[in-house]
């Protein structure tokens, strides 16, 4: 039997797998390296030192968009996962129904239209609002997250309710389980994962925002992410190599654990 | 006890309509076991639904004890299933989905307790109560799921091809276990099967369904011995399929002229049928090889088949028509017929059956 097409076999494979991890991960690994620089300079090294991750930490204003970044990230994470797990059992548990495509693509919608026109239309909306109501605090900044962050909690949870067995609900009905009952004694307990990866995926998305943050939060609004923009600015130090180091460790953590849970069975 | 009144079910997906259940009507009787027989993709499983509530019928009416049923959601029927699939839940143990319907029920715990710890006798499974139920045999996980429909003690369970998953030997002991939860516990039993001998072995009842109707209800006996159509009698057993005229019916006798040109008397179908040309079935078993009283059908012994228990001879008769017949093995005594001899099929008065159809 003739193998078909085995990408592995062309000539130049490795060459181009090589070359793609290269431009992916050296970049990442000199941004680890060099946070680590005893000197001030980016690019030459004099030695290590912990001196850029205390400087960091010492720093008020890192530590106030930090803690920005983790309230407003907190918020979205639970209000978008909420409405992912609504969306999920709505968009799996009621057959089809006429729209369906429309309400799947609305939810995605965030996927699929360029984040700088959704920063752009927010930014305008939320203006309208601000002048309205003369309220400037952290909403805004939330229900944005929020609204980026529901298609990456929803798929993990829609994933999971398709590979759930439907059965299961009946069983659970048939044997006079009222449907909320229903849900939080059988659906729920083995949609946990799910949710999990979604809320980890959330959380890391919007950890991460510049673009629509940028746009959309007011005066001395910044979070970690729209900080080192702004500090880019100005003067680089490595202290923006550290900032980065810990967000990024904060991101494979949650990546692995979001890898981990989805592949856990029932 | 449960009246099902004229029950249509028409599927309208994506394709066109598809009626899965044709004008269905049944009553099944307190305390039976009630089997529903026929080829996968009948309606079996969809009858089944109907009466849980998981299927809305498109026309008619589920009645139980005088109540209608079809307004209810699955939830509020006091009916259990035993699913295909078991459908245990994956989280909890053994006991702990034994105890999920009566907890549903806001039953005091000391009474699930009870309740729990006799189903567990009742399946003997105890020694297995806080197990996994990944951590179970499959017949044990079919043990758990018929303990989880009983516990609440539904009026009516309903059990979905519940066997079919087992090898033969633990499923002819489930059989007989179900056969003693039924009259231990005197709930009514609707019971899905493909399998004609379990339906035959366990049944009070059976209904044999084809395309979305029921073709014929009765006792075992019954349908084996007197089945109404080619469909039901094709279905249940081996039969052999005579063309003869019928020349007149007198209540339950039919007199018959056969092929060879003999007259003889068989049974009639219930619901009578016009002199003319009919169909006559014969299961194999109720002819003869060796004479005595009745019709003769001369022919050809074309192959004899050694079964242990009894011997099967394929005979073709005069005028072109395949028969076959069923003898029981004697010991000690040989068959004394060898393929190629002409040979005379006996139908001794009264067996056969003029079909409707
Ligand atoms: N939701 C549905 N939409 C459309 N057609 C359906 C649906 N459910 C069942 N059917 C069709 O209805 C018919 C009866 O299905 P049903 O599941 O009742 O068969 P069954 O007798 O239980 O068969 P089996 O022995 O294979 O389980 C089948 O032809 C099936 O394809
Ligand atoms: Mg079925």
């Amino acid at each position: 039997m003739a193998k078909g097409f085995d990408i592995r076999r062309q000539t130049g494979f490795a060459t181009i797998a090589m070359a793609c991890f290269v431009i992916l991960y050296l970049p990442i690994v000199l941004l680890v390296v060099y946070s680590f620089n005893a000197g001030t300079s980016v690019a030459i090294w004099e030695g290590f030192s912990w001196r850029w991750y205390v400087s960091a930490w010492d720093n008020d204003q890192v530590q106030a968009a930090t803690v920005r970044s983790l309230v407003i990230a907190f918020w979205a994470t639970l209000i978008a996962t909420t409405c992912a797990v609504l969306a999920a059992l709505a968009t799996t548990r009621q057959g089809s129904f006429r729209g369906y495509t429309l309400i799947f693509a609305m939810i995605n919608q965030p996927l699929m239209v360029p984040e700088i026109v959704t920063a752009v239309a927010l930014l305008i909306f939320f203006a309208m609002i601000k002048v309205a109501t003369g309220y400037t605090g952290l909403f805004y900044l939330i229900i944005a997250h929020s609204a980026f962050c529901l298609p990456f909690a929803y798929m993990p949870i829609r994933a999971r309710l398709q590979g759930m067995d439907l059965s299961l609900e009946h069983a659970a009905m048939d044997l006079y389980g009222t449907p909320w009952r229903v849900f939080r004694r059988v659906t729920l307990p083995q949609l946990w994962p799910g949710i999990l990866a979604g809320a980890m995926l959330a959380f890391v998305i919007s950890l991460d925002d510049v673009v629509i943050t940028e746009f959309v939060k007011s005066a001395g609004q910044d979070t970690l992410p729209t900080y080192m923009l702004g500090q880019l600015r100005r003067v680089v130090t490595p202290e923006v190599n550290a900032i980065s180091t810990a967000l990024l460790a904060i991101s494979v953590v949650m990546v692995m654990g979001f890898f981990f849970l989805s592949r856990t069975k029932k | 006890m449960i009246e099902i009144a004229n029950v249509s079910k028409i599927f309208t997906g994506r394709g066109a309509p598809f009626t899965a259940l044709d004008d269905v009507s049944v009553t099944i009787r307190e305390n039976e076991f009630f089997t529903l027989l026929g080829p996968s993709g009948c309606g079996k499983t969809t009858l089944l639904r109907v009466i849980a509530g998981f299927i809305d019928p498109t026309h008619g009416a589920v009645k139980l004890e005088g109540q209608d049923l079809v307004k209810l959601p699955p939830y509020r029927r006091p009916v259990n299933t035993v699913f295909q699939s078991y459908a245990l839940f994956p989280h909890m143990t053994v006991a702990q989905n034994i105890a999920f319907g009566l907890e549903m029920l806001d039953k005091p715990s000391a009474e699930i307790k009870a309740t729990v710890d006799q189903m567990l006798e009742l399946v003997r499974m105890t020694p297995m109560a806080d197990r996994k139920t990944s951590e179970i045999s499959g017949g044990q996980q079919q043990r758990v799921a018929l303990a989880r429909a009983l516990a609440p003690r539904p009026k009516v369970l309903l059990l979905d091809e519940p066997l079919s998953a087992l090898d033969f030997k633990l499923r002819k002991d489930m059989q007989l276990e179900l056969k003693r939860l039924q009259s231990e516990t005197g709930i009514t039993f609707v019971f899905v099967t493909h399998d004609q001998e379990e339906a035959l072995t366990m049944s009070d009842r059976i209904a044999v369904m084809n395309a979305g109707d029921i073709r014929q209800i009765g006792g075992p006996r019954d349908i084996y011995d007197h089945p109404a159509e080619r469909f039901v009698a094709d279905f249940i057993g081996d039969t052999n399929f005579l063309e003869v005229e019928l020349l007149a019916t007198e209540g339950e006798t039919a007199r018959i002229r056969l092929p060879s040109g003999v007259e003889t008397e068989v049974r009639a179908p219930r619901d009578g049928v016009a002199p003319g040309p009919v169909t006559l079935a014969v299961r194999p078993e109720h002819a003869s090889l060796s004479g005595g009283d009745g019709a003769a059908l001369p022919g050809t012994l074309a192959n004899v088949v050694y079964f242990g228990t009894d011997t099967h001879f394929h005979v073709d008769l005069d005028g072109g028509a395949r028969f076959v017949l069923r003898q029981q093995n004697q010991p000690g005594t040989a068959q004394g017929w060898s393929v190629g001899d002409a040979v005379t099929v006996t139908l001794a008065p009264g067996v056969g059956q003029v079909l409707r159809d």
